[in-house]
């Protein structure tokens, strides 16, 4: 393929971990960057925004003392950055508790609520693709796969604090199967993970369909199938790693717009995670802690990608070499 | 547009999207007094007549602050949407007009925006703008502007290296000009659909951020603030949170399916028409039965809704044999190959008289042993016929694995062997790696050593050699003959190249519009033809004494199309020879001294035709 220059890095792996790594710590540059500039584009002074207009003025100066926003720009960004990787994210202005303990306080809350509905979204969306792919592929039941598209459409054109409603209103309201919010025992897990799964899953069954729909016409599998094997082995083995490969490429934005929508349902469900903290000191102008959340969200969805990317070179040992 | 609405579903999401509009535009004017009129005598209510959709905590109407909403909520969406699209243009064009190094760092910058979903980025924007309506548009319109310009960007790439702009630029017309007359209006019509699906997005966006108390402030009131009110009485009167969140739901479909709807109509593809030809049977033509034969095919024909692209094909190969199939494409020559092997799938349907391999009847039951070790495959693009995700070892190895049970390391010790028989070099090595690392020769060598992995007894190789450069063409022809004289294996070899199949086949098959039309010794290819199309295909390949001044020959016409087939011979069209016989009647194949042929003019002399 390339010249052999220097065994380590001319390794396909070692490149493309030395390259993505570096993608990485760029991305999260920019996003430690974009949140410690945030408090400093809002137009007005944020403190006195915070604060009130009742405020004294020395109690406005006392704490943007305490913020550190009485020090040149670049010191900010120094002192910012150092803390960061200290683990002091600051402290709340309304509270006065360390950011860091209201993010670990809240995280899990929302992880959970993230995993679950990811894994749900998946556990349902793949084996359904890959069912209805087989079923319908050249043109056969031709109701079936309309039904299905239309579902997974209209399904996937909901937004989830809409589902999550909806659902609030049929399984506790009216059947009081599931309580109607809070985070107490596991069926209060049940209605916000549903509601965040749904839409990712509708839409990731359509891939998954697709993607095996195409795969299933390809050279390798009419190989496959000249090879006499069993029909499992040719979708299991043959089809399957290949439709997948542009699923969690598909799976990953999913993820990361899922993590997203946790906002949204969380504060449907009155659910203690970072969701409903980042709206509630958004609107309480409580600063500190709004960036904490914005780079703990980031972090988040940078790491999920760089999870995805890693996952597609394990799948398809071409996207390694492709990239260069 | 017009072919928009003549589907069912365009229709809909356009006739839905008007009615928005319209809602829009009326609503506040003809029922803000009622949408605001406060009633204290009816907080809280659920539906009745008076109130269709229940009354708020002033004892305001719902149903009505619902239409009413319609026009902030439209409005906000379409506002933010042509904030996303402008700044969106702007990011994406900005390589073009700023040239390549300021360009860079903006896609960069773009690239990792658009790594964050849209909330999150909102929700940054909301806090640096301030919570509000101002705030939540703009919030909305940067959040959606990442899209665009990487859309954008995109577009622009492609269309920027294209002639007639390069041509534009290297005649001094200035960066904006260039952007304004030849960049925009090409990559304007996927802008729009976008836009359209955006907008349906920015609809839900600010409904979502209404909802979450950041967006719409009291006393203004979209739907997302409407939403947002009615959950809290949601175990009161759920109508109050049902009817804001439907109209959401429906709004902002109807704007996701419309710009699908036009995103297909702009790609719409004439659908293909079916014709409703039978396949008509015919006597058959069958070679003796031969009991020695290993591979029986008697009236062979393979049907696809409104056509049969194979009628009657009728041959039989013996131990060793090596048969080559030759026609133009479409002349049902792979299918047949197919048919054979057994691999036409659904809707395709196979029939056959007799259709017998190795003395088992094809046509009942599975054979998957049997045709798994005793008949191999080899296909036309090695690049594509491998499975990219898995090692070549293991492709080859689940062979034996499959069939002979073997376990994996002795599936795997002679995946290796085979690969050293078709003279891989460095076979270990080679097994362990992917098919990407292979040429496009050492993969076709490949696939003729997983069929190897068996004992087989019959390869077909459908145009084996198409895809390969010449030097590398005779490799594998090479490859296939050494294998067919060392272990009595069979080929039947398809190929469009008749020089190909004159090489390696004792016998040639001719085919045209799915029927055998000449079968012959291919030693006697040369002198023996009596199809005018077999001579018109020889004919038409060029040696070292063609004359180099003259144009090459060719066959006059187009290959019969197997869905409009006439009712004479289906070569009568294109044939020199044809009268008013070949129009009418399809002439039969007829055996003559060990060779077969389907012409009513096979005795006129060559020189008559060439």
């Amino acid at each position: 393929m390339t010249a052999a220059v220097s065994a380590p890095v001319d390794h396909p792996w070692g490149r493309f971990a030395l390259r993505r790594f570096g993608r990485l710590l760029v991305s999260v540059w920019v996003l430690v960057t974009a949140a410690f500039g945030m408090i400093h584009l809002i137009p007005g002074d944020p403190v006195r925004g915070a604060l009130g207009p009742t405020a004294s003025q020395e109690l406005v100066e006392a704490r943007r003392a305490a913020l550190g926003l009485d020090q040149p720009l670049w010191q900010q960004y120094l002192d910012y950055l150092r803390g960061l990787f200290t683990g002091d994210l600051g402290v709340s202005m309304n509270s006065g508790m360390p950011v860091a303990d209201i993010l670990g306080d809240r995280l899990p809350a929302t992880v959970e609520l993230a995993v679950l509905a990811f894994a749900l979204a998946v556990l349902v969306s793949v084996p359904l693709g890959l069912a209805f792919a087989v079923l319908t592929r050249g043109g056969r039941r031709r109701p079936l796969e309309l039904g299905f598209t239309s579902t997974s459409v209209v399904l996937a054109a909901i937004p989830e604090f809409l589902l999550a409603v909806a659902l609030v209103w049929i399984f506790s309201v009216n059947l009081g199967w599931v309580p109607v919010a809070g985070r107490d025992g596991p069926s209060s897990y049940v209605l916000p993970v549903v509601a965040l799964a749904l839409a990712p899953a509708a839409i990731l069954a359509r891939i998954v369909r697709v993607e095996t729909l195409t795969v299933l016409r390809a050279d390798y599998i009419r190989t496959a199938r000249a090879k006499r094997l069993p029909s499992r082995t040719v979708y299991f083995r043959h089809a399957l790693p290949n439709a997948l490969t542009a699923a969690i490429t598909l799976g990953g934005l999913l993820l990361g717009a899922l993590v997203a929508g946790t906002v949204l349902v969380e504060n449907v469900f009155a659910w203690p995670g970072l969701g409903s903290t980042i709206v509630s000191s958004i609107l309480a102008k409580d600063y500190p802690v709004v960036q904490g959340v914005v780079l703990v969200y980031g972090v988040g969805v940078l790491v999920v990608n760089l999870v995805v990317d890693v996952a597609l070179a394990l799948l398809d040992p071409r996207s390694t070499i492709r990239e260069g | 547009m017009g072919r928009v609405l003549r589907t069912p579903l365009g229709a809909a999401a356009a006739g839905t999207v008007a009615v928005v509009l319209l809602l829009a535009v009326l609503a506040p004017v003809l029922w803000t007094d009622a949408a605001n009129a406060v009633d204290t005598g009816q907080i809280q209510q659920g539906a009745s007549a008076d109130h269709w959709a229940g009354t708020d905590s002033l004892g305001r109407d719902i149903f009505f602050r619902v239409l009413v909403a319609t026009r902030l909520s439209v409005q906000l969406a379409l506002l933010a949407t042509a904030l996303g699209v402008a700044v969106g243009l702007l990011l994406g064009t900005a390589p073009l007009l700023l040239g390549a190094r300021a360009g860079r760092v903006i896609t960069a910058a773009v690239h990792i925006a658009v790594a964050f979903p849209g909330l999150l980025l909102a929700l940054f924007f909301a806090v640096i703008f301030g919570v509000g309506t101002t705030g939540g548009l703009l919030a909305i319109g940067f959040a959606l502007a990442p899209g665009f310009a990487r859309l954008t960007h995109t577009m622009v790439a492609g269309v920027a290296g294209l002639d007639y702009v390069a041509a534009a630029r290297i005649a001094g017309v200035g960066r904006l000009r260039v952007l304004f007359r030849h960049v925009l209006p090409n990559v304007a019509e996927p802008l729009v659909v976008n836009a359209t699906v955006a907008a349906g997005n920015a609809l839900l966006a600010f409904a979502g951020l209404s909802f979450l108390g950041l967006g719409v402030q009291p006393p203004d009131y979209d739907w997302g603030r409407l939403l947002g009110e009615g959950l809290g009485a949601i175990y009161l009167h759920p109508e109050a949170a049902l009817a804001p969140g439907v109209a959401v739901v429906v709004a902002g479909l109807a704007f996701n399916l419309f710009g699908e709807a036009i995103a297909k109509g702009v790609g719409l593809e004439r659908r293909l028409g079916t014709s409703t030809s039978r396949f008509r049977r015919r006597p058959r033509v069958a070679p003796d039965p031969d009991d020695s034969a290993m591979l029986v095919v008697e009236n062979l024909s393979v049907g696809f809704p409104g056509t049969t692209p194979v009628r009657g094909v009728s041959f039989s190969m013996r131990r060793g044999d090596a048969v080559g199939i030759v026609g133009e494409s479409g002349s049902g020559k792979s299918l047949t190959a197919l048919a054979v092997s057994r691999l036409v799938e659904e809707p395709g349907i196979v029939e056959a008289e007799r259709l017998s391999f190795l003395g088992a009847d094809l046509r009942a039951g599975e054979h998957r042993r049997l045709l798994g070790t005793s008949l191999a495959m080899v296909f036309q693009d090695p690049m594509t016929s491998f499975n990219p995700t898995m090692r070549i070892g293991r492709q080859l190895s689940e062979v034996a694995r499959h069939h002979e049970g073997m376990d994996r390391r002795a599936a795997m010790a002679r995946a290796v062997d085979r690969l050293a028989a078709v003279r891989l070099s460095d076979p270990e090595r080679r097994a362990r790696q992917y098919p990407h690392e292979f040429s496009g020769g050492m993969r076709q060598r490949a696939m003729i050593g997983m069929g190897l992995m068996g004992k087989p007894a019959l390869i077909v190789a459908d145009e084996p050699t198409t895809a390969l450069d010449v030097t590398v063409q005779r490799q594998v022809l090479e490859l296939l003959a050494s294998i067919r004289a060392a272990d009595d294996v069979a080929i039947l070899l398809i190929s469009h190249d008749i020089t190909v199949v004159e090489q390696v086949c004792d016998r040639v098959l001719v085919m045209y519009a799915g029927r055998i039309v000449e079968d012959l010794p291919a030693a006697e290819l040369r002198t023996g033809a009596r199809h005018p199309y077999t001579k018109a295909l020889l004919a038409a390949v060029p040696d070292m004494t063609t004359d180099r001044e003259l144009p090459l020959t060719v066959i006059p016409g187009r290959p019969a199309d197997p869905a409009n087939l006439p009712p004479g011979c289906a070569f009568a069209p294109r044939c020199p020879l044809a009268d008013a016989r070949c129009a009418t009647e399809d002439p039969e194949l007829v055996e003559n001294a060990g060779a077969r042929v389907a012409c009513w003019h096979a005795d006129v002399p060559a020189e008559v035709i060439s």
